[in-house]
């Protein structure tokens, strides 16, 4: 019988027997007899709708309407007499959509694949294969770019990139006579759009990643040692596959975080240098509704930005579970086994 | 093929895993290393296997020193008492794993998998995932999967211990069988005596990281070299006292408070006028008698087959397996004789037998 039937079945017994002492209810009792499950589900479900349901249809219903700045407190941005998609048009025939579309998907791709997914699943093998504590420390080194200040982290790779003679790097450069001495930053700033973010993003993968390998017992490797299986195929046969639903989930979860984080690159380069050479989506999404150049900050576009990138996350989510067959990674409840 | 650990011993900083094992191992013989839980029977597994490198010592595999060699090139089957069946992959995968890896042919790699789990009467379900096997089951593909690269040395670790009573009794003559029959070297690694004295040519008896003994079953059982593995080996364990053994009117007897037993000519010379000694004496050879050594019965617990008596001497108490038919009741007063020529003894300070000490 399958738990949700064992659920609905009248006057069956309790799957959790309840229990009391001295025979006075416990708070948990008696909220459940007064309210049922919903007593328990309703924090949640108030935080969940004031701080992200209602923003969301807030954001829906703004992208329709053409509030800005000018006609704030005169436009009725909430009547559908006012609506009209009008921003999605000029977004799509904005003549920097392909290369901002562009620049959010190189952006997304390589940091991904070079950082938060790839070197977070090397430095997490590696440091799983050497001694503990040696191990802890690398780890530990590689968490200190999340743990520095955005701001104060920005301004170190500013020097790292500065021109000659005090950017640091230029200063290794000079010498051996690379580069011209001016501001790399200048000259080749996506390298360091996907440094900054990938440096950063590497740790999260990586802590996932370490404490599944770890979790994994210990038989399986050296079973797989004994079969005769080098470390390479230990970890691509027996490794891998065992960590295959937590690699599904950085890979996503990192995925819709890339796509609407911004404010390194725009602490970085803020877009530039020039006309939108760096600038992602959601920068743009920014820069429209919240720091316009003019001054006049044009909320109304700027969440039709904002309500695309949420359809791209949305779409590139379920491609994942899909090529990852999420439902075979799910197990069937045990529960019904019995 | 051979094996020979030589001084053989494996420290993590203060923590000792094995201590200085000797011994060898011929070919197509069967070993047991029995001892309590942590007395280092997995950490000498595991340096076998390659998996732990030793730190001090040696392991030879027929004239070669291996110390240095990766698991991959030792050619040896291991079974885990986990059994350490990769989950992802079903009943075929798994035993063809190290076929796989070795590069085998598909064709060639198919037939011997086949060959090997139909061996183990698992051929009907090569499509299947570990986790819906019975442990029974998964301990069959555990083993198929040791056995499909031919190794020439298989290792076990409490392979059985998961196993329920019954299936734990039909396997362990299995795998006792299959191992006879290929003719293969095997290293078993047991806690349970039962195992051990049962499988086994020879046991290696450890505690805390040092070999105790190492010698054929019936010599365990009837020389055993120490207290410890006197106290280890049997089931009930053995009897100990601590008694004074002299010489009075030509014969040799063993004394205490309240106790005066005769002991054989043999074991009387080895151990009298040495003050006080462990005599050691195993329940089943103490038999209830119309004379001896009187005792009042503390408790009657029934076996089945024999009941198990405890009697309490004095101070001491005694355990004793009687025949069901005495019909022996708590509190009841009886007369035990003790004089058999199986008793041991032991010098309490060293621990070792005084009768078959080297
Ligand atoms: N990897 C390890 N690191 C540190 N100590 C260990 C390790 N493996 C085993 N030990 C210690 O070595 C001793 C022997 O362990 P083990 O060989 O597993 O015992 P057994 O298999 O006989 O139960 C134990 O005290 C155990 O704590
Ligand atoms: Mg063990």
């Amino acid at each position: 019988m399958s738990l949700a039937s064992r659920l609905k079945r009248g006057g069956a017994p309790p799957l959790f027997p309840t229990h009391s002492k001295g025979g006075m209810p416990s708070i948990g009792d008696r909220l459940r007899s007064r309210f049922g499950s919903y007593g328990f589900l309703a924090p949640a479900a108030v935080l969940v709708t004031l701080f992200f349901f209602i923003p969301v249809v807030i954001i829906l219903v703004l992208s329709f309407s053409d509030l800005d700045a000018a006609n704030f407190g005169t436009l009725q941005w909430w009547l559908p007499e006012n609506w009209s998609l009008d921003n999605y048009a000029k977004i799509f025939n904005n003549k920097f959509f392909p290369k901002i579309l562009g620049n959010t998907a190189f952006y997304v791709v390589s940091t991904l694949t070079l950082f938060n997914f790839s070197s977070a699943l090397i430095i997490a093998l590696l440091t799983t294969h050497v001694e503990r504590r040696t191990g802890f420390f690398f780890r530990v080194l590689w968490l200190l770019p999340r743990l520095t200040p955005s701001v104060i982290y920005i301004m170190m790779w500013q020097r790292i990139a500065a021109r000659a003679p005090h950017g640091i790097l230029n200063q290794l450069l000079v010498p051996l006579g690379i580069g011209t001495g001016g501001n790399l930053l200048q000259a080749s700033p996506w390298p360091f759009v996907i440094l900054v973010n990938g440096m950063i993003g590497a740790s999260f993968g990586m802590v996932i990643f370490t404490s599944a390998i770890e979790a994994i017992p210990r038989d399986y490797m050296m079973a797989s040692k004994v079969d005769g299986a080098s470390t390479l195929q230990t970890i691509r046969y027996v490794i891998l596959p065992a960590i295959k639903w937590p690699i599904l989930f950085v890979i996503t979860y990192q995925t819709l975080s890339l796509l609407t984080s911004f404010e390194q690159i725009m602490l970085l380069t803020d877009g530039g240098p020039g006309l939108y050479h760096t600038e992602v989506w959601a920068l743009t999404a920014y820069h429209r509704a919240l720091s316009n150049y003019f001054g006049n900050n044009q909320w109304g576009y700027g969440a039709a930005w904002a309500v695309i990138l949420v359809i791209i996350g949305v779409i590139a989510a379920s491609i994942y579970m899909r090529v990852f067959k999420f439902d075979e990674l799910v197990e069937e409840p045990k529960i019904d086994l019995l | 093929m051979k094996v020979k650990l030589e001084n053989l011993s494996k420290r993590w900083g203060k923590v000792v895993g094995a201590d200085h094992i000797n011994l060898d191992i011929n070919d197509g013989e069967f070993v047991a290393f029995l001892g309590p839980s942590g007395c280092g029977k997995t950490t000498t597994l595991l340096m076998v296997a390659g998996i732990y490198k030793p730190t001090e010592g040696n392991i030879w595999f027929d004239n070669q020193v291996v110390n240095y060699m990766t698991p991959k090139d030792r050619n040896i089957g291991m079974v885990f008492q986990s059994y350490a069946l990769y989950p992802h992959m079903n009943v075929f995968q798994n035993i063809s794993y190290p076929l796989k890896l070795k590069k085998v042919p598909k064709n060639d790699m198919r037939e011997r998998a086949q060959r090997v789990a139909d061996m183990m009467g698992i051929g009907h379900l090569m499509d299947r995932r570990p986790a819906q096997l019975s442990g029974g089951q998964q301990q069959r593909v555990a083993l198929g999967r040791a056995l499909v690269k031919e190794p020439q040395l298989l290792l076990f670790d409490e392979p059985l211990s998961n196993l329920d009573a019954r299936l734990r009794l039909s396997m362990r003559g299995e795998i006792k069988r299959l191992v006879i029959e290929l003719g293969i070297t095997a290293i078993y690694v047991t806690h349970d005596q039962v195992e051990a004295m049962t499988m086994a040519d020879r046991i290696a008896v450890m505690k805390e990281g040092k070999l105790q003994a190492y010698d054929p079953p019936d010599e365990l059982y009837d020389q055993p070299r120490t207290l410890f593995v006197a106290g280890f080996v049997g089931n009930p364990p053995m009897n100990f006292l601590e008694v004074e053994v002299s010489r009075k009117n030509g014969d040799y007897h063993a004394h205490r408070e309240k106790f005066d037993a005769i002991v054989p000519t043999e074991q009387g010379e080895k151990t009298a006028g040495k003050g006080n000694v462990i005599m050691g004496i195993r329940p089943e050879d103490i038999t209830i008698s119309d004379e001896g050594v009187g005792g009042e019965i503390y408790v009657v617990e029934p076996l089945g087959r024999d009941d198990l008596v405890t009697v309490q001497i004095g101070e001491a108490i005694v355990h004793v397996l009687a025949d069901p038919v005495l019909g022996l009741k708590m509190g009841q007063n009886v007369t035990l004789d003790f004089s058999t020529h199986k008793v041991q003894f032991f010098d309490p300070q060293t621990e070792k037998s005084l009768l078959w000490a080297e």
